[in-house]
C-alpha cells in the first residue's frame, strides 16, 4: 500500500531493524523474570476478587431458562435431549463429552449436541440453529452460549472423565493431536507454538503449556469462561475459532470435526481433573 | 426486558449479608461504533433495597459502575426466611425488581 522510493524504503527499513535490535537488548537486561512473577500474582489476585459474582451466574440462569422452554417449530423443551447420559440428564454430562453418539453416528462436543437436539426435538432448521452462536451485547445475546453456560455448570466439581473406547472417539482423537502439533498458516504457527512450553505468555496473559497433564487439565476445566474484557460469556467452540484466527488459520467452522477433533484431544487430556467452570477470565 | 438478577442473602452474626449480580449493558456514552457514531449512554441509575417494607439501601449509580454489576452490602437485622428485594431503574426508564429468601 505505503509507495516509497526505493531508497528511502531501505533506510527506514534499515532504521526500524535497529531499533528492534535495541528493543531486543533492552529487554534482555530487564528483569524479565521479577516483572514477570508480580504481573501474574496481580492477575490472579484480580481473578480471586472477581470470583465473588462471576456474571456467568447470569448466563447460566439465563440458559436453563431456555433449556426448558417449549420453543421451535415442534414445541418441544431441550429437557428430553441426549448429552451422552441419557434423555434429559443434565448432571455430570459435560465431564464426559466430546462421545460418539450412535443416534447421528458421529463423535459431538455439547455445542454441536445441542444444535443436534436443537433440530431433532424442536425441529428447527440447521441454518436457524445457528444464527446466534456468539453473543455480541444486549441487543443479541446468544442462547447458544447461554445454554453452553447452563449445562456446563451442571457439570461443576465432576471428575473430567472422556472415553476413546469407541473407534471413531479414539480416531477423533489422534487426528486433534496431529493437529495441535501441525504448523502451518502465513506465520507458520501450531497450537503448539504458544501452548507447548513453561512459562509462555501474550503480553500479561499466562499460556498454559498444553503438552502436560496439569497445563491440559487446568485449561480445559475453566472454560467456557466469562471475559471481563468483552463482557460476554464464551464457550470452548469460541475459544478455538479465536486461537485459530490468532494464529491466521482458515476459519474454524462451528462444530466441524476439526474443531470437536481438537477439543477431543484436550478434554481427554485433562481426564481425572474436577470440572471447574464457568469460570472468569480477564 | 432485562433479565432476572442474580441474589444470594445470607445471615452472618447479626446481619445479613446480601450479594447481588444484576444483568445489564452499562454503556458509558463515551464509545462510539464501527461508523463512528457515539453510542447513547444507558446505565442503571437508582438501586434500592428493601428488607420488611423497609429500605435498607438506596443508591444512585452513574455511566463508570461496570458492565454486569456485582453489588455486596451487608445490614443490620434479617432472620432466615426473610425476603430481600432489589430494584433498579435505568436512565431510559426500565426497571427490573426481584426478590430472594434469606438463607
Amino acid at each position: 500500500m505505503i509507495s516509497l522510493p526505493l531508497r528511502l524504503r531501505t533506510t527506514v527499513l534499515r532504521t526500524l531493524r535497529r531499533t528492534l535490535i535495541l528493543a531486543g537488548a533492552c529487554a534482555v537486561a530487564a528483569p524479565a523474570v521479577l516483572g514477570q512473577g508480580s504481573a501474574v500474582d496481580e492477575i490472579a489476585k484480580y481473578r480471586a476478587a472477581l470470583q465473588d459474582g462471576n456474571p456467568a451466574e447470569l448466563w447460566e440462569v439465563r440458559g436453563e431458562d431456555i433449556w426448558k422452554q417449549q420453543r421451535g417449530p415442534k414445541q418441544a423443551s431441550l429437557q428430553q435431549c441426549d448429552l451422552g447420559l441419557g434423555p434429559g440428564v443434565v448432571k455430570g454430562a459435560y465431564a464426559r463429552l466430546p462421545k460418539y453418539f450412535a443416534d447421528a453416528d458421529r463423535v459431538m462436543d455439547l455445542e454441536t449436541r445441542i444444535l443436534w437436539c436443537m433440530t431433532t426435538l424442536q425441529g428447527i432448521s440447521a441454518a436457524d440453529s445457528r444464527k446466534q452462536l456468539y453473543g455480541n451485547g444486549n441487543e443479541r445475546k446468544s442462547d447458544m452460549e447461554a445454554m453452553v453456560a447452563y449445562v456446563t455448570s451442571e457439570s461443576r466439581g465432576v471428575a473430567m472423565n472422556v472415553g476413546l473406547s469407541n473407534a471413531k472417539e479414539a480416531d477423533m482423537y489422534r487426528l486433534g493431536e496431529k493437529m495441535f502439533y501441525f504448523r502451518g498458516g502465513p506465520h507458520d504457527f501450531g497450537c503448539v507454538t504458544c501452548h507447548g512450553d513453561d512459562g509462555k505468555r501474550i503480553r500479561l496473559q499466562d499460556l498454559p503449556n498444553l503438552t502436560t497433564k496439569e497445563g491440559a487439565q487446568k485449561a480445559y476445566t475453566t472454560w467456557p469462561a466469562y471475559r471481563v474484557s468483552q463482557g460476554e460469556l464464551r464457550s470452548f467452540q469460541w475459544r478455538l475459532y479465536d486461537c485459530f484466527r490468532q494464529q491466521r488459520f482458515p476459519e474454524l467452522v462451528y462444530g466441524s470435526d476439526a474443531s470437536i477433533a481438537l477439543t477431543m484431544f484436550l478434554a481427554r487430556n485433562a481426564n481425572g481433573a474436577a470440572f471447574d467452570a464457568p469460570a472468569i477470565k480477564r | 426486558m432485562a433479565d432476572p438478577m442474580k441474589i444470594r442473602a445470607n445471615v452472618v452474626g447479626d446481619s445479613t449479608e446480601v450479594k447481588v449480580l444484576m444483568s445489564h449493558e452499562m454503556e458509558t456514552g463515551q464509545r462510539k461504533d464501527a461508523q463512528g457514531k457515539t453510542i447513547p449512554a444507558w446505565f442503571i441509575q437508582n438501586v434500592t433495597a428493601t428488607w420488611n417494607n423497609k429500605t435498607v439501601l438506596s443508591a444512585q449509580w452513574g455511566p463508570a459502575v461496570s458492565k454486569n454489576p456485582f453489588l455486596s452490602f451487608k445490614f443490620k437485622g434479617g432472620a432466615k426466611g426473610d425476603k430481600v428485594t432489589i430494584t433498579w431503574v435505568d436512565n431510559r426508564g426500565d426497571k427490573r425488581t426481584d426478590e430472594a429468601t434469606i438463607a
